[in-house]
């Protein structure tokens, strides 16, 4: 699988990205808010954890974060005093309750919400540094199709939708789709249904999502972009109750139905994606 | 706290105003007579200031400190709205060969006539500014992506078929160059972005030969009625929405 062009837009005269070398870089990303998607990276990156890799989570919705919220945690360094001097790197890539590393954006990170050339290097540098001591790392996008968002994604060499069955987060994830698909070249990209309402939901959903792609959208190869269903994650209380707990799911509940199908995304992960 | 405070009175004869008057003056604006009273007097004094500060001297268009701001502001409104907006670099072509050859009136010259032949271009909602030298902007709130390329290529053609006096007899033929791209939808971008995007056509035009257009190809993310229509035809029916999606889009299926 060749790494997927960096857009050109956002970024006309950013140097092309690339994949920098070592980790995997996977960006999980939505059209709409709310979906789950922070909570899909958490619980994605414990268990790929659980597999033997080395995982960071990077938390690249600058400025909107809430990593930290689902996480739990209130680090005392983050992203922001990287890119004002204040600390190094290093000291601003913390361990998480599930055993991977995260790198967290900071609430000062506001002032970065605009995608400035500066950020955009410093972020790149950030990357770059830390991608030879990883396997994964996951890219926590903000929600939407912003700038920052298109940027981070071009940055990764595999992007996860996640999307609700609900129609306002498939509209917006078949215009995130839409958009990637022709700005940034993708050949294809990758759905996790989250707050899937019964078995076979995601694959429908996927079928239904690559028709309407199939007739409105053309990549320059003159083929349509194909969306690949990665997999489900059950509507299931569990989840709920491991949020309001400000908990890892996979620590929560382990043996709930949510649970197994995000053990379940990881194999598929590591087996498509990682070998 | 301060609406209860009485205003305080002002006595013009206390103020030294000679400067900004004359500069006021200068600008060609008339002064506020002097027989008025203080409060009309000054904000009259006032909006010639700001006016003044707002506008390039020798085209009268706005300066580039208003282009900013405007700028700014449409940033901000596009984010909010969804809005398209479109902002175009447009450059003279081959103008240091107009001053090198002609002179600098001549250059005035063109200036002037090209800024006139702009302004009867756009609509009073645009804002059309002298960015800098021989480089003029245009910010155009809600320009739709059909029509961006065709509003750009008249603005071309109509600089193109106006020549320019620049002496007693003597005509010179004139082109632009323009580079265009549009505002990200529902998306904050910044100004320098913005700018650099469109600078980019711009220089792409010139590359290509000068007297041209170009613009970005616009990220498509809206989602038409037919693409909607298709999303929910009764393909795919959960049992949550179902019954509903497939009542409303029964009678769209093709």
């Amino acid at each position: 699988m060749s790494p997927a062009s960096p857009s050109s837009i956002p970024s006309p005269t950013v140097a092309p990205a690339g994949a920098p070398k070592g980790a995997r870089i996977i960006a999980i990303t939505s059209g709409k808010g709310g979906v789950g998607k922070t909570f899909v990276s958490a619980n994605l990156a414990a268990a790929l954890t659980r597999r033997g890799l080395r995982v960071l989570v990077l938390d690249a919705d600058l400025g909107l974060a809430n990593l930290d919220v689902v996480l739990n945690l209130y680090p005392k360094t983050t992203l922001h005093d990287v890119f004002t001097g204040k600390s190094a790197l290093d000291e601003a890539v913390i361990e998480a309750p599930g055993g991977f590393s995260v790198l967290l954006a900071g609430s000062g990170m506001v002032e970065y919400s605009r995608l400035t050339p500066e950020v955009r290097t410093q972020f790149l540098n950030v990357i770059q540094t830390l991608a030879p001591r990883f396997d994964v790392i996951l890219l926590d996008t903000g929600a939407g199709i912003s700038d920052v968002v298109l940027f981070s994604v071009s940055l990764a060499s595999e992007v996860i939708i996640v999307a609700t069955p609900e129609p306002t987060s498939l509209t917006d994830a078949y215009a995130a789709i839409k958009v990637l698909a022709t700005q940034q070249k993708r050949q294809h990209l990758r759905l996790v249904v989250n707050q899937a309402a019964r078995a076979g939901d995601g694959r429908a959903i996927t079928s239904q999502l690559q028709q309407v792609l199939n007739r409105f959208v053309t990549t320059d190869s003159g083929r349509p972009v194909r969306l690949l269903h990665l997999g489900d994650i059950p509507a299931d209380n569990a989840v709920r109750e491991a949020v309001m707990r400000r908990q890892l799911l996979l620590q929560g509940a382990p043996g709930s139905p949510a649970s197994l199908a995000v053990a379940q995304l990881a194999n598929k992960i590591q087996a498509t994606l990682l070998s | 706290m301060a609406s209860t405070t009485p205003p305080l009175p002002v006595d013009l004869r206390d103020l030294r105003l000679e400067t900004a008057c004359a500069l006021a003056g200068q600008a060609g604006s008339a002064i506020p007579p002097p027989g008025m009273a203080p409060a009309p007097f000054l904000q009259g004094l006032i909006d010639r200031l700001c006016d003044l500060s707002l506008k390039d001297p020798l085209t009268g268009l706005a300066n580039r400190r208003h282009f900013q701001a405007v700028l700014d502001a449409e940033i901000d409104r596009v984010a909010r709205s969804g809005e398209a907006a479109l902002l175009l670099m447009l450059d003279i072509d081959h103008f240091k060969q107009v001053n090198d050859t002609h002179g600098h009136v001549a250059g005035d010259r063109v200036l002037q006539s090209v800024a006139r032949t702009l302004a009867q271009c756009v609509r009073p909602m645009d804002t059309l500014a002298r960015y800098g030298g021989e480089e003029f902007a245009i910010i155009m709130p809600a320009c739709q992506a059909a029509f961006g390329k065709t509003v750009a290529e008249r603005i071309r053609r109509a600089v193109a078929e106006a020549p320019v006096q620049i002496a007693p007899g003597t005509w010179l033929e004139v082109s632009i160059s323009i580079g265009g791209a549009y505002a990200m939808q529902w998306i904050r971008s910044s100004p320098v972005l913005w700018t650099d995007r469109a600078d980019h056509q711009l220089y792409l035009a010139k590359a290509a030969g000068r007297n041209r257009v170009c613009i970005e190809p616009q990220p498509d993310s809206t989602v038409s009625a037919e693409e909607k229509g298709m999303l929910f035809e009764p393909l795919y029916t959960p049992s949550d929405w179902g019954a509903l999606g497939a009542m409303n889009h029964s009678g769209n299926a093709p």
